[in-house]
C-alpha cells in the first residue's frame, strides 16, 4: 500500500465542511464527538483547518454559493485526502434536487470515497461508514 | 492615528457549524464594524414548497433547520390549519398535548446543545461533552416516540403522525426525573463559577432599547427586558391549559443569555410533567379534506425565538405560496450592535450567543446599502449593469478624446 494511505489509516482527522445542509448530520457529526460516541478514542479528530485535514466531510445539498468555496477547501487540503458524502443531501441532493440553487451533487464535483446514507445517519452510521472507509483502504494493496 | 482592520471570519470554520461569513472592521482589539454576509445555505424551500401538496410540505419544511425540526412543521400546520378555521377546532384533544410536548422536548435538545457550544466558545470543552452526554438521553425519548433522533415527522395537518404509547409515559417521566440534576449541574456550573460570571457579564450587551429596534425576538429579546413569548402571547396547543413562567432577564448581556436558557429548560420539564399527566385519551388526527381558498398565518415559540409561516391556498391541494420567517432572522442581525463595541475575542461568543440558525435564515433579497431599496429584480439588475457599461464606454471616451 501506498504509505501516505496506510499513514492515513491509523489517526484521521477530520474537516466538516457543511454546504447548505439543515444542521442534523452536523450535529450529528458532532455527536460523534462526545461522550457517548466518542470517536476521539480511536484518535479521530475535528480539526478547525482543511490544512491539517486527512479526511473532508461533506454534508448538504451544494448551492450555487458553496460550490466554489469547496472546490476551494478541496484545493487547499494535503493529498491524499479522503471525502466522505454524509446524509441524503449530499449523495443525491434529496428533495432539492429541484431546487433551482442546488445545481449538481457532490460526486460530480469531488471525488467521494465513502457515502453514509439517511436523514439524518445516526452517530453509529457515520461511525460504520468511516470504519468501512479505513476497511478499503488497507484491503487496498 | 487609528488603523482598520478587517478579521474575516469563516465561510468555513471550527465556530460554528454552518457556513457563514463575518467581516470584523478592528481597530486593534476593538471591532468597530461588522458586516454579516450568508446565502451558503441557500436551498429554495419556499419555491419547492409550491410544488408540493399540502401533506408533503411538512416533511419539507421540517428540513428547514435540524434543530428547531419541530418548530417549523407546526407553524406551518398552525397556518394551514388556520384556513381550516383554528387549531383548537381542528385538532383533536390529545394530538394538542402531543404537539406540545414534542415542542417542548426540542427546546430541552437545542438549548442543551446552544450551552454546549458556548462552553466550547469560552474554552469549556468540559462544558460542552458534559451537555451533549445529557442531551443524549432527549433523543433517545424522541427515538421512542417518533423512530428517530432528529426530524421527527410528527407534526401533520389536523394532528399527530404517531402516538405516545401508555408504555411510553414511565420512560418519559423517568428521563425528566433524570435530566433536572443535570440541569442542577449545569446552573451552578454558570451561577458560582466566577470565571464565566467574569467572561460572560458584560459581554455583548443588547438593551431592551436596541432589542426592541432591532426587532430580536425569543431568549436573545427575553434576555435584554423584552417580555415577549409567542406561548404566553398567543397559546397554541396545549399550553394555555399548563402552568409554566416566560423568562425575562434585564442585563442582555450573554450571562444573561445563558440564565435565560438555562431556566428556560427547568419550564420545559414542567410542561412535559403536566402534559403526561394530563394527557387525555382520544383520537391524534383529525381527516382534513379540502383545505378551503385564503390566508392563514401560523406562530410558534421556536427554541429561537417566534417561527412564522404563512400560507395561501387557492383551494387546490397545493398552496400558491409559502412564505417563512425564522427566529434567526432578525436575532443575527443584532449582532451589528451586539459585537461592535467588544473586542474580538467576545466577538465569536456574542455571535454566537444569539443561537444562531442559519440554515433558517437564508432568504433572497438584494438590498442596495444607501436607501434600503430593493434590487431583487432581474431585469434591474441587467439595468445596472448596462449602466455600467454605458459609464465604462463614456470614460473610456473621454480618455480617448
Amino acid at each position: 500500500m501506498n504509505l501516505k494511505l496506510k499513514a492515513l489509516t491509523k489517526s484521521i482527522w477530520v474537516f466538516h465542511a457543511s454546504v447548505g445542509s439543515c444542521n442534523n448530520c452536523d450535529i450529528e457529526i458532532l455527536d460523534c464527538f462526545t461522550p457517548r460516541f466518542d470517536v476521539e478514542r480511536f484518535g479521530i479528530q475535528l480539526v478547525g483547518s482543511v490544512r491539517h485535514a486527512d479526511a473532508i466531510v461533506v454534508t448538504g445539498a451544494m448551492n450555487r454559493k458553496s460550490v466554489s468555496i469547496l472546490k476551494k477547501i478541496y484545493a487547499q487540503a494535503p493529498q491524499p485526502v479522503l471525502v466522505a458524502a454524509v446524509g441524503q443531501c449530499a449523495l443525491s441532493r434529496h428533495m432539492f434536487r429541484f431546487s433551482y440553487n442546488c445545481p449538481e451533487p457532490l460526486d460530480k464535483i469531488l471525488p467521494v470515497d465513502v457515502y453514509i446514507p439517511g436523514c439524518p445517519p445516526k452517530p453509529e452510521a457515520i461511525i460504520d461508514g468511516i470504519v468501512k472507509l479505513v476497511n478499503k483502504l488497507r484491503s487496498a494493496e | 492615528m487609528s488603523h482598520k482592520v478587517i478579521v474575516p471570519i469563516g465561510p468555513y470554520h471550527p465556530l460554528q457549524e454552518e457556513p457563514e461569513f463575518f467581516q470584523l472592521y478592528v481597530e486593534g482589539e476593538r471591532v468597530v464594524d461588522i458586516d454579516i454576509i450568508i446565502g451558503y445555505n441557500h436551498r429554495g424551500i419556499e419555491k419547492l414548497a409550491e410544488d408540493k401538496h399540502f401533506d408533503q410540505v411538512p416533511y419539507l419544511v421540517e428540513r428547514i433547520c435540524g434543530i428547531c425540526s419541530s418548530s417549523h412543521p407546526y407553524a406551518y400546520c398552525l397556518a394551514v390549519e388556520d384556513l381550516l378555521g383554528g387549531e383548537a377546532n381542528v385538532v383533536p384533544e390529545r394530538a394538542l398535548y402531543i404537539r406540545t410536548l414534542i415542542d417542548e422536548l426540542q427546546r430541552i435538545h437545542s438549548h442543551l446543545l446552544w450551552l454546549g457550544l458556548a462552553g466550547h466558545f469560552i474554552g469549556y470543552n468540559t462544558v460542552w461533552m458534559w451537555a451533549w452526554k445529557y442531551r443524549e438521553p432527549v433523543l433517545d425519548c424522541f427515538e421512542m416516540i417518533t423512530g428517530n433522533r432528529n426530524n421527527y415527522a410528527m407534526f401533520k395537518v389536523g394532528g399527530v403522525r404517531r402516538d405516545i404509547k401508555d408504555d411510553d409515559i414511565p420512560v418519559l417521566k423517568k428521563a425528566m426525573d433524570d435530566l433536572v440534576p443535570a440541569l442542577d449541574l449545569f446552573r451552578g456550573a454558570v451561577m458560582d463559577d466566577p470565571v464565566i460570571q467574569a467572561r460572560l457579564k458584560g459581554a455583548g450587551i443588547l438593551t431592551k432599547a436596541q432589542a426592541i429596534d432591532w426587532c430580536v425576538v425569543g431568549p436573545t429579546a427575553r434576555a435584554s427586558g423584552v417580555n415577549i413569548d409567542v406561548r404566553r402571547d398567543e397559546p397554541y396547543g396545549a399550553i394555555d391549559r399548563l402552568n409554566w413562567n416566560v423568562i425575562v432577564e434585564r442585563e442582555g448581556d450573554v450571562f444573561a443569555k445563558t440564565i435565560v436558557r438555562i431556566l428556560e429548560m427547568y419550564e420545559s420539564v414542567n410542561i412535559i410533567r403536566q402534559c403526561l399527566k394530563g394527557l387525555p385519551p382520544g383520537e391524534i388526527d383529525a381527516d382534513v379534506r379540502e383545505i378551503p381558498a385564503g390566508e392563514g398565518i401560523g406562530r410558534v415559540e421556536a427554541p429561537r425565538g417566534e417561527c412564522f409561516h404563512y400560507v395561501r391556498s387557492d383551494g387546490t391541494n397545493r398552496p400558491v405560496r409559502l412564505k417563512v420567517r425564522a427566529p434567526s432572522y432578525m436575532n443575527v442581525a443584532s449582532d451589528k450592535v451586539g459585537a461592535v463595541g467588544g473586542t474580538i475575542s467576545d466577538a465569536t461568543l456574542t455571535l454566537a450567543a444569539v443561537d444562531p440558525c442559519y440554515c433558517c435564515t437564508e432568504r433572497v433579497t438584494v438590498l442596495n446599502k444607501t436607501d434600503n431599496k430593493k434590487i431583487m429584480n432581474g431585469w434591474d439588475l441587467i439595468r445596472l449593469s448596462q449602466e455600467k457599461t454605458r459609464k465604462l464606454e463614456e470614460s473610456l471616451k473621454n480618455g480617448r478624446l
